[in-house]
């Protein structure tokens, strides 16, 4: 297939960007999206034009490097990233516009390519549980009931990827910290720092420049893992009981 | 040291790990802990150690030397060690629990390994490796590491890769990404402490050696394009493996050999640089402009039935059309006890043989053959869920692999409810990597190599679910109690950025960096990577010849030599430059290849990964010579000249088997 595409150039992250126009032809719909844009570099190499700066790295889906807006949606029309995008979800002489994730907490480095260390500061805050090599109790020691190990898994799922915070109007990083939030507040070994861990991050997230949430949902639509939208409510009901448990 | 021999290389002293205390299997951890000598918690601050790579063993490493107190510069080429390719190891990790009663043991995990690894490793460091298991699981279960659990609450152990216990811990089909994100809090919650200092979208260019130790590593911040310099006491490289060097992979894009490389350059041997594991369960190629391949577990292979059309005419057919007597379960055929469980060497190779006879199915691709030209061959083997389906109900194939489905249908467009998967095999992890002795120290003193950046654990052959047992293993726990011993000596003499050594490791970075942006050639160094790899892939694959090596090693030499007049690299230095950043890798796979072939054609025979058509036996299964090569090939750079890699030195360590009775496998 042949495509138009509108994309995003910015040369640096003080530089003024615009969208510029390629065409691509002979594209198989086998492609992924980033193939074809691999396509789209090989050629302007040869030209002796810049190629376009984007990021990606494990091209599975798994290790949340890569993330475009596509023709508007966070990752493209389907749920799933954009390395796993493949060119047969588009149409033969479509125009595809591509753009970097928009949000203040994750400015432009170059072209496509955005900072997103914002999220590791969030996860610096108290992201983890406490637990030093070598100083761990034997596995069996401590049983999680297996709900409660699924509701762990199922958020723990999350690859960090901000599509979320590039799909909501606020800009708000709350499906992503809800999912840290939920993941080690639903096992037993994350309790003891339950309600300093929600604090901590919550205002890691205001200051890094995110948005707040004000319950829209476009975060959950457009997570290719599908973190359910609930773990905002459990983010807020743990910040909420924070607050008495605390001092 | 003797002649060239084969103008290839030469031979030079043989070597030997010398830390390995002596005494009984069980006792030299132990012991080798006690003898290593200790840092004072007060001195510790003042030490400063780099880590190069943040995925399990880099990141589980630094996160750990910052919670002893050390000071640590983390560094990694992605965004945030969060990215680190060890994310996208699916199946599990294994662990010497025995939390299934059925029989499993340190002992019975160190001789899986040892045999699986086809008898080409170390004794004692497996014996390490299945001893520290046990810890990892309960560390990780300690940071919060989701994994699967029984109703009763414990964890759930599952069979992998053709063992006969269940001892891999899992967490669905995201093992990998769970340990990573657990080691990656660790580590961030050391950032934030201040123990460590990460530097993310950097990559490192050199190392630097002062009077024959690692003092440090220079830099390429990938934002800024600035080149910096780093000092320490110690350096500890966990960079990863080099399998993009036969440029389609099951690795991530950015992986990549270029610290181990520069390390090698500068001293360090590289071990077994030819031991390649291609993992027979991965996504078929779908044309030329693929970039990367995608693994899909093999746990697949304990429900799925992999087969061909026994007649290559029926290659085009819609296989629910191929009648059962038209159908060559091949696997089951031959290996009636294993079947579709052998290892993984044994599933790749039998499947190469089925399309080189013909009988592949799917999409025929263009490949380059013996005689240089080109032909069009199937590569693709069915895996079939039809029968598991009838036998276990589709509602039980979702529930253990519905997510690997998902995927498949997602890159492939097909449905593998309703028709069979097509796998063929990849590239997928390298066993080789930089030599190291029992501390996992290289030689070079006070450089340090962890995880699949080194060749300790392995042998010829990696056993499923065993790379994020070694990467964390080394992370956690080995590295963090070896590296004390030699940092017990420090903080060494002060080191300035003017010294000689730091200078001309810095103008070698920038000159060579100056040498890419000005040489104005025609072509990218993606297509010079992709060349690459289809040489690799033919002569250096799953099936190497004394023939084909010798024409790899020619067609690799006019490569380099073709891309070091005529590449093109957009764009300047000081910048973000994602095709300058390509062009450095390229030109180090470039000088690996060549290795990789030499070592691949000293080796005169079949052993795990690595399979010489000249040495098999009647009915075509490797065949190992222990008499002549039962030994770590360590090479020595030996410099450059003329515009060419001087022949390197090979040093043997002998690999003496004190516990195991070493056997030729058999899967029969
Ligand atoms: S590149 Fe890793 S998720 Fe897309």
């Amino acid at each position: 297939m042949n495509l138009t595409l509108k994309i995003w150039r910015q040369a640096g992250p003080q530089a003024k960007g615009s969208m510029e126009t390629y065409q691509v032809t002979d594209i198989s719909e086998d492609m992924s999206f980033l193939e074809m844009l691999d396509v789209l570099n090989e050629d302007l190499t040869e030209r002796g034009e810049e190629p376009v700066a984007f990021d990606s790295d494990c091209r599975e889906g798994i290790c949340g490097m890569c993330g475009l807006m596509i023709s508007g949606h966070a990752h493209g029309p389907e749920v799933t990233t954009t390395c796993q995008l493949h060119m047969r979800s588009f149409r033969d002489g479509e125009t595809i516009t591509i753009e970097p994730w928009r949000a203040d907490a994750f400015p432009v480095i170059k072209d496509l390519v955005v900072d997103r260390s914002s999220f590791d500061r969030i996860i610096q805050a108290g992201g983890f549980i406490s637990a030093n090599t070598g100083a761990a109790p034997e596995a069996h020691s401590v049983p999680v009931p297996k709900p409660l190990a699924d509701r762990a898994f199922e958020s723990a799922a999350c690859i960090g990827c901000g599509a979320c915070v590039a799909a909501c109007p606020n800009a708000s990083g709350m499906l992503f910290m809800g999912a840290k939030i939920t993941h080690l507040g639903s096992l037993p070994q994350g309790q003891p720092e339950r309600w300093a861990r929600v604090q901590n991050m919550v205002a890691t997230h205001d200051a890094e420049g995110f948005g707040g949430c004000t319950n829209i949902g476009e975060c959950s639509a457009a997570c290719p893992k599908e973190i359910p939208l609930d773990v905002i409510s459990t983010l807020n009901s743990d910040l909420r009981k924070s607050r008495s448990q605390r001092h | 040291m003797t002649d060239l021999i084969q103008g290839l290389y030469s031979e030079g002293e043989k070597i030997a790990d010398t830390k390995a205390p002596a005494g009984p299997i069980d006792k030299k951890w132990t012991q080798r802990k006690f003898d290593a000598k200790l840092v004072n918690p007060a001195n510790r601050r003042k030490l400063d150690v780099i880590v190069v790579g943040t995925g399990l063993a880099g990141g589980a490493g630094a996160a750990t030397l910052g919670e002893a107190g050390y000071n640590v510069k983390a560094f990694c080429y992605q965004d945030s060690p969060r990215r680190a390719h060890s994310i996208a190891a699916q199946g599990g990790i294994n662990a010497a629990k025995n939390y299934k009663g059925d029989g499993d043991s340190i002992h019975r995990l160190f001789y899986d390994t040892v045999k699986g690894g086809d008898y080409r490793s170390r004794e004692t460091n497996v014996y390490r490796l299945a001893e520290v298991s046990a810890d990892i699981i309960d560390q990780c279960v300690a940071q919060g590491v989701p994994f699967a659990r029984e109703y009763g609450g414990l964890l759930d152990n599952r069979s992998f890769g053709g063992v006969q216990v269940s001892r891999t811990f899992y967490a669905r089909g995201q093992t990998g990404q769970q340990l990573l994100i657990g080691a990656y809090q660790a580590l961030e919650r050391q950032i934030a402490a201040g123990t460590v200092e990460m530097f993310t979208r950097h990559e490192m260019l050199e190392v630097i050696v002062v009077d024959g130790k690692a003092r440090g590593i220079i830099a390429r911040d990938m934002v800024t394009g600035e080149i910096e310099t780093h000092l320490a006491d110690a350096v500890v490289l966990a960079s990863g493996g080099y399998g993009n060097v036969f440029f389609l992979s099951t690795n991530a894009m950015g992986c990549n050999v270029t610290a181990a490389w520069r390390a090698h350059r500068k001293g360090a041997y590289f071990g077994n640089p030819c031991y390649t594991q291609i993992h027979p369960t991965c996504i078929p190629q779908h044309g030329d402009k693929q970039s990367k391949l995608t693994l899909m577990s093999e746990s697949l292979r304990n429900d799925g039935r992999i087969w061909v059309p026994k007649r290559a005419e029926d290659c085009d057919k819609d296989p629910r059309q191929i009648p059962e007597e038209d159908r060559d379960y091949y696997l089951e055929r031959i290996y009636p006890s294993f079947g579709n469980l052998v290892p993984r060497d044994i599933a790749s190779r039998q499947a190469k043989n089925m399309c080189d006879e013909g009988r592949g199915v799917g999409p025929a691709v263009v490949e380059l053959q013996e005689d240089g030209s080109e032909r069009e061959v199937r590569r693709g083997v069915y895996l079939d869920f039809a029968e598991a389906i009838s036998r276990m109900g589709k509602d039980a194939v979702s529930a253990k692999y519905g997510n690997l489905f998902d995927m498949y249908e997602r890159i492939t467009g097909d449905n593998p409810y309703e028709t069979p998967m097509r796998i063929y095999p990849a590239v997928h992890y390298t066993m080789g990597g930089l030599w190291v002795d029992y501390d996992l120290q290289s030689s070079i003193p006070g450089l340090f190599v962890t995880g699949e950046a080194n060749f300790s654990d392995h042998g010829a052959n990696r056993l499923g679910a065993s790379a994020l047992m070694q990467g964390l293993a080394d992370g956690y726990f080995v590295m963090p109690n070896t590296i004390r011993n030699y940092l017990a000596d420090g903080p060494f003499d002060k080191l300035d950025e003017s010294h000689p050594a730091v200078q001309e490791a810095r103008q070698s970075v920038e000159s060579r960096v100056e040498r890419f942006l000005t040489m104005g050639g025609t072509r990218s160094a993606d297509s010079y990577h992709k060349e690459l790899g289809r040489i690799m892939w033919e002569y250096c694959g799953m099936e190497r010849t004394e023939e084909g090596l010798k024409k790899a090693i020619g067609m690799i030499r006019d490569l380099r030599e073709d891309f070091w007049t005529n590449l093109r690299v957009p764009g300047q230095g000081r910048e973000l430059n994602q095709s300058l950043e390509k062009a450095g890798r390229v030109a180090d796979f470039l000088e690996l290849g060549e290795l990789m072939c030499i070592d691949a054609l000293h080796r005169r025979e079949s052993c795990g990964g690595h399979f010489r058509a000249e040495s098999q036996t009647e009915d075509g299964e490797a065949l190992r010579h222990d008499d002549e090569f039962a030994y770590v090939a360590a090479w020595e750079f030996a410099g450059d000249g003329d515009g060419r890699m001087s022949a390197p030195v090979l040093h043997k360590e002998d690999l003496v088997y004190e516990f195991i009775e070493l056997k030729q496998r058999s899967y029969k």
